[in-house]
């Protein structure tokens, strides 16, 4: 047991972590950050995506220790100041992007983390980007429109898919 | 996972005295390891991390040499060998998800040779050197077989230098579900001498497919390979393919590949 310190939305945390403690499990049960979301557990869903000094990370994969001293942001640090969605989760309500919501954390992180890597993404970019986040409800067409438009782009004419 | 002691030197040096304690393994990216642990196939009593030792970390050009540090990332190799050596690049890129590109390292995708994975191609078909904090070591010595290389224990990867070839193209049949190679093929041409390197295609790992070497090693061109076939003997059969399917897929990227290099 020891502890470990990072920087998660900006507030210094410290939490106690076993060497074997994952960053999903030491935000969940340590900071009681539950909106990461753990799914597979075997690093293939995505549903856990975080980042880690500003890159996408699978929580599940990643030992909290490893990590002592990282900057983490979580879907609880998505929203704005005021406490209103930020445009790519509003996207998200407003173009049905989500079902169960279970991938949405994971897939609000990775599309952030897309956006700030590339602003005005191609469909094709955002379809390819979005590769380890699996989701079981929505057939990803709604999310992918909920991308583009969080870019600013016009998604008007973008299929049919109910809305 | 059953727990572990966690280590995180600071220096190549210390890595290497931590990882002489009784079953002491060293961390990387873990998008490998990590999974396995959970699911029990491998239970160390130490974990070392690679991940706080400077020396391991970037990407330099030496000479005509390009230079990865064994705990460099997916996404560096991508972003920051793209002007050096952009078939490489292309091929670090291509690898897993964006997630799991941010986390796993060279070093840790060459000590573990999955059969189909991405840069054990990319190293054989350049003839790279694997240097460790031992020895040297050249690919074609480096992968043994499935899952086995010719590291010793508590040897750790400290680099990789990548001959600079004239041209190069990775070419990958993406497995849809797990992404990795169904099978991949890497070709470099230097002068005077032209390697092909095959992944996730046979029941021995990476190999060089030599035929094909000499066949475009006369003319660079995607019709110098045809007729050519491998043979579906010992490839790896599974419910994604079946060896024939395997051994013909092989034949078909190698030919994509050279197209791409141009
Ligand atoms: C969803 C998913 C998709 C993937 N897709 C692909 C793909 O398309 N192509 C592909 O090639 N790979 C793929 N991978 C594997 C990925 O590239 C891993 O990152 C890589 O195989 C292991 O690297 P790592 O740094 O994570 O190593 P770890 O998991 O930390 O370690 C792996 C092994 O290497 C040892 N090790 C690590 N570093 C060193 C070193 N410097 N010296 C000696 N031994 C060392 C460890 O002890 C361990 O035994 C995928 C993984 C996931 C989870
Ligand atoms: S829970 Fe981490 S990838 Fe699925
Ligand atoms: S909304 Fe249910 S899994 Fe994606």
């Amino acid at each position: 047991m020891g502890k470990v310190t990072m920087t998660v939305n900006g507030r210094q945390m410290t939490a106690e972590a076993e060497g074997r403690t994952l960053l999903s499990t030491w935000l969940r049960e340590g900071l009681g950050l539950t909106g990461t979301h753990v799914g597979c557990d075997t690093s293939q869903c995505g549903a856990c995506v975080v980042h880690v000094d500003g890159q996408p990370v699978k929580s599940c994969t990643a030992l909290a220790m490893d990590l002592d001293g990282a900057e983490v942001r979580t879907i609880e640090g998505m929203a704005n100041a005021d406490g209103s969605l930020s445009a790519i989760q509003q996207a998200f309500q407003d173009h049905h992007g989500l079902q169960c919501g279970f991938c949405t954390p994971g897939m609000v992180m990775a599309a952030a983390a897309l956006l700030k890597e590339n602003p005005k993404p191609t469909e094709a970019e955002v379809r390819h980007y979005l590769e380890g986040n699996i989701c079981r409800c929505t057939g990803y067409h709604n999310i992918v429109k909920a991308v583009l438009a969080a870019s600013g782009q016009d998604v008007s004419g973008l299929g049919i898919a109910a809305e | 996972m059953y727990d572990f002691d966690f280590v995180k030197p600071g220096s190549i040096d210390g890595a290497v005295k931590a990882l002489a304690a009784e079953d002491a393994i060293p961390l990387a990216g873990g998008q490998t390891l990590l999974p396995s642990m959970k699911q029990r196939l491998n239970a160390p009593s130490v974990m070392v991390s690679l991940r706080g030792i400077p020396e391991l970390q970037g990407v330099c050009r030496d000479g005509d040499v390009l230079v990865v540090g064994a705990a460099t990332t997916h996404a560096r190799v991508a972003t920051e060998a793209a002007a050096e050596y952009p078939g490489l690049a292309a091929l670090a890129g291509q690898i897993g998800d964006p997630a799991v590109r941010a986390m796993g390292t060279i070093g840790g995708s060459l000590a573990n040779n999955d059969p189909s994975a991405c840069y054990p191609a990319g190293v054989l078909g350049s003839g790279a050197t694997i240097v460790t904090n031992a020895r040297e070591i050249a690919a074609d010595d480096f992968f043994d077989g499935m899952f086995a290389t010719a590291l010793e224990e508590g040897e750790i990867i400290t680099s990789v230098r990548f001959p600079i070839p004239q041209k190069a193209a990775y070419a990958k049949f993406h497995q849809p579900a797990s992404r990795f190679a169904l099978a991949a093929a890497f070709v470099a041409r230097f002068a005077g001498t032209v390697r092909v390197a095959i992944t996730g295609a046979s029941e021995g790992g990476v190999f060089r497919w030599t035929e094909a070497e000499a066949a475009l090693k006369e003319s660079f061109t995607p019709e110098a390979l045809s007729g050519l076939t491998l043979p579906a003997e010992g490839m790896i059969g599974d419910l994604h393919g079946t060896p024939d399917y395997r051994a013909h897929l092989a034949a078909v990227m190698t030919r994509r590949a050279v197209a791409a290099a141009g």
